[in-house]
């Protein structure tokens, strides 16, 4: 399929879940196209001109934030922030005040972050718009998968086949969330490692091999993908200290060992070093985190661009 | 509607069901001054009731009015969730001829005075019998025991705390051991709230893939597990108000096997309902205890069936949209109940998973005997709460049109096969089906 071609059948980007594989493999076509406009020194498309674009975090993200702002503006939109952290919503407006509120504004695309699982899909039942998922609490993080996906595929030259290994704070983690069911629907073996204090429940459900054993867990792994622990989970209620989850958890060179020579280090930021990663391992040359950032731009231009087609002209 | 009590009525051309003793035929029954003075056979026929005013009945089951054991109303204090006349209405619509509300009202129900105040008020503007189930301990707060003595003198049928669990077992116990000089039973919502956490639907890997912190089975089982425990040591009554779970069944068997004074209830929601119908994130369908499995549905249909769960409830919640329109994990749980718990009950029957007589039984004479109530019964001298309905008849949950000030049912469009077509409390006849 060429990218030109590709119809987006979807109105929202809720999740992962509900896409096939070729609407993944469509978007992360669409993805490659955008990395391109993005290294040219005229970093423009005008495909989203003079559509509305409004980024509602009502969680703070500056990395997500400002990278869908660059590809709303890279597409041509007009794009607006509100951060809801310290606005209305906090004296009482309720999520779906704000969508109303914000609806009646006109905008053709939305992109939410929100500290609860779900708020996204409230959030698209009251408006008109597309609604893109950044985020929300534990439950989806989708165009950090196909972020991820992109920058395996273009490391790797296949998804299909490869062992990834996801380990950390799995329980709470929308990023893991995503990446499970995204890898997997490309064809990928997945391995997940924690404590199993951070591991939730009927998750060997999902057709993963689950390990506590970080050192097994890395055996042949082509790609390993760490995930941030919260502070608040570091002291005696989830793990008890740093010092502990680092030696058991942490990745370091020691463990890296483990995992297949040529395997590469992937981490959604933003990172906690001598947490989950250790400095050596996250600025090696085995890293590809500054790359899923550059990745992040263009998948969420592809997204964008196509939930634009689908937009009416009304 | 004949509402006259001096004279006789007769509920003729009737199937008549009392689930205590088994009688199924078809048949009237007469009653006068609020008491069933006679029924039977030979009472079926309009006019063989001498000049008592006959109604006709059209061929629908009259069986003993139902007694919900768990039911939270919002007055005092919350009149705009539910005051004790729309939630009357709604019972009255239901079948549900009693009503034992439960005490976390603003103020709590934890002071004689306000047992009076509720009893006032319900004879004032309630359709159907209502009374309250005091609270524990004062303020349902778990520490200190509340005057149960004086809380049963003034009208009190049971000493609960709610929906809250009473973690500090010493408390537990010595109200256990205190509640016995006035065999006051009491309920207990089961549920460790430190096993609960931040949970918002039961653990496993539905609430995985929604994102959604869990609720263990064991926070209920561990609760459980301990009061047994003090309900030996002291001898004191108890009823598990709600028992959501497979290993919870077998504590509750293992108490009864051993003879202890112990009770257990369900909600119509747990045995209807499971997890997956939570689906997309509906608020409605948030429940304290969360609902389970369908595994444990299952196991839950089979225990009442089978007697070792006693009771159903309607755990009727009023909860308006300032509290349901928000995101799942921040929504507060509760789904009405009065109104449909009967017909979802039929939908048990239908199935062919509980028998009818049983279903009857569990909605109203079972609860009736754990707080101590004459009601619930089909007998000479009893009171006149009473409810007919067509098994057959099919229709319709329309949220809107339900009776409860809130309309936050699990039930939303469901077609219901079953509906109550007349209902009877101290005699009056409070509700009556318009013929369609």
């Amino acid at each position: 399929m060429t990218a030109s071609s590709f119809i987006f059948p979807h109105r929202h980007l809720l999740g992962i879940e509900g896409l096939s594989r070729p609407d993944i493999e469509g978007l992360l076509a669409l993805a490659e196209e955008e990395v391109a406009v993005s290294r040219q020194v005229e970093k423009k498309k005008s495909v989203l001109r003079g559509r509305t674009q409004i980024n509602l975090f009502f969680e703070a993200s500056t990395r997500t934030q400002s990278s869908f702002e660059l590809a709303g503006k890279r597409l041509g939109a007009d794009v607006m922030n509100m951060s809801v952290a310290n606005s209305s919503v906090k004296k009482g407006e309720t999520l779906i005040d704000t969508a109303m509120t914000l609806n009646a504004m006109r905008p053709d695309l939305i992109v939410v972050r929100h500290h609860a699982a779900g708020a996204v899909h409230l959030l698209a039942r009251k408006v008109d718009c597309s609604v893109i998922n950044a985020g929300d609490g534990a439950h989806e993080h989708p165009t950090q998968a196909l972020l991820d996906a992109l920058t395996i595929r273009r490391n790797k030259g296949r998804i299909e086949g490869l062992l990834v290994v996801i380990c950390g704070d799995i329980a709470h983690s929308r990023v893991a969330r995503s990446n499970i069911i995204c890898l997997q629907a490309l064809g990928a073996r997945v391995r997940l490692c924690a404590p199993p204090t951070l591991m939730p429940a009927g998750i060997e459900r999902y057709g993963v091999e689950v390990f506590t054993d970080m050192k097994k867990a890395l055996d042949g792994a082509d790609i390993v993908m760490m995930l941030r622990l919260q502070r608040e989970r570091m002291n005696g209620s989830f793990v008890p200290s740093v010092q502990e989850y680092f030696h058991y958890y942490g990745l370091d060179r020691e463990k890296l060992k483990y995992a297949r020579p040529d395997a590469l280090v992937m981490h959604p930021g933003p990172m906690n070093r001598g947490v989950e990663i250790a400095t050596d391992v996250a600025d090696g040359a085995q890293s590809l985190i500054r790359e899923q950032v550059e990745m992040g731009v263009a998948v969420r231009m592809a997204v964008l661009e196509a939930l634009a087609g689908r937009l009416g002209n009304g | 509607m004949p509402n006259d009590t001096t004279r006789p009525i007769h509920l003729a051309n009737a199937r008549l069901i009392d689930p205590v003793t088994g009688l199924v035929s078809p048949g009237g029954v007469v009653i006068s001054d609020g008491i069933i003075r006679d029924f039977g056979e030979n009472l079926h026929a309009a006019g063989t009731a001498g000049e008592a005013e006959s109604v006709d009945c059209g061929g629908a089951i009259l069986s003993p009015g139902l007694v919900d054991l768990r039911a939270f109303i919002g007055e005092p204090g919350e009149e705009y969730r539910e005051t004790l006349r729309s939630a009357s209405e709604a019972a009255a619509a239901g079948g549900v001829t009693t009503i034992i509300a439960q005490p976390n009202t603003a103020p709590v129900i934890d002071d004689p005075a306000v047992v009076d105040f509720v009893l006032r008020r319900a004879r004032d503007t309630s359709l159907v019998n209502i009374r309250p189930a005091a609270a524990l301990t004062k303020g349902c707060r778990g520490q200190e025991m509340s005057e149960i003595g004086l809380l049963k003198e003034a009208g009190a049928v049971a000493v609960t705390d709610g929906h809250r669990t009473v973690t500090n077992a010493q408390v537990m116990r010595r109200a256990l051991a205190y509640a016995r000089i006035f065999d006051m039973p009491i309920i207990h919502h089961a549920e460790d709230p430190d096993l609960v956490g931040e949970g918002v639907m039961n653990e496993g890997e539905f609430a995985t893939r929604l994102g959604l912190p869990g609720i263990p089975r064991v926070a209920e089982t561990i609760m459980l597990e301990r009061d047994i425990r003090l309900v030996q040591l002291t001898g004191g009554r108890y009823h598990a108000a709600l028992v959501t779970c497979r290993e919870s069944l077998d504590v509750i068997r293992r108490a009864k096997q051993a003879g202890l004074p112990v009770t257990a209830g369900v909600s119509i929601n747990h045995l209807t309902l499971n997890e997956y119908d939570i689906g997309q994130y509906r608020t409605f369908l948030k429940l304290s205890p969360p609902l389970r499995s369908e595994e444990d549905r299952l196991a839950m249909v089979e225990a009442v069936s089978e007697g070792l769960i006693d009771v159903i409830v309607s755990d009727h919640n009023p909860q308006d949209v300032e509290t349901k329109r928000l995101t799942f994990a921040e929504c507060t749980p509760g789904a009405i109940g009065l109104e449909t718990m009967l017909a979802a009950g039929l939908r048990l029957v239908e199935a062919g998973h509980i028998g009818l007589k049983r279903l009857i039984e569990a909605m109203s004479e079972a609860p009736a005997r754990i707080v101590g109530l004459e009601t619930g019964r089909l007998a000479k001298g009893a009171p006149a709460d009473l409810m007919a309905f067509d098994p057959e008849e099919p229709w319709l949950v329309d949220a809107a049109s339900l009776r409860s000030r809130c309309k936050n049912t699990p039930f939303d469009e469901a077609r219901m096969m079953g509906r109550v077509q007349l209902t009877m409390v101290a005699g009056r006849i409070v509700h009556r089906l318009d013929p369609a």
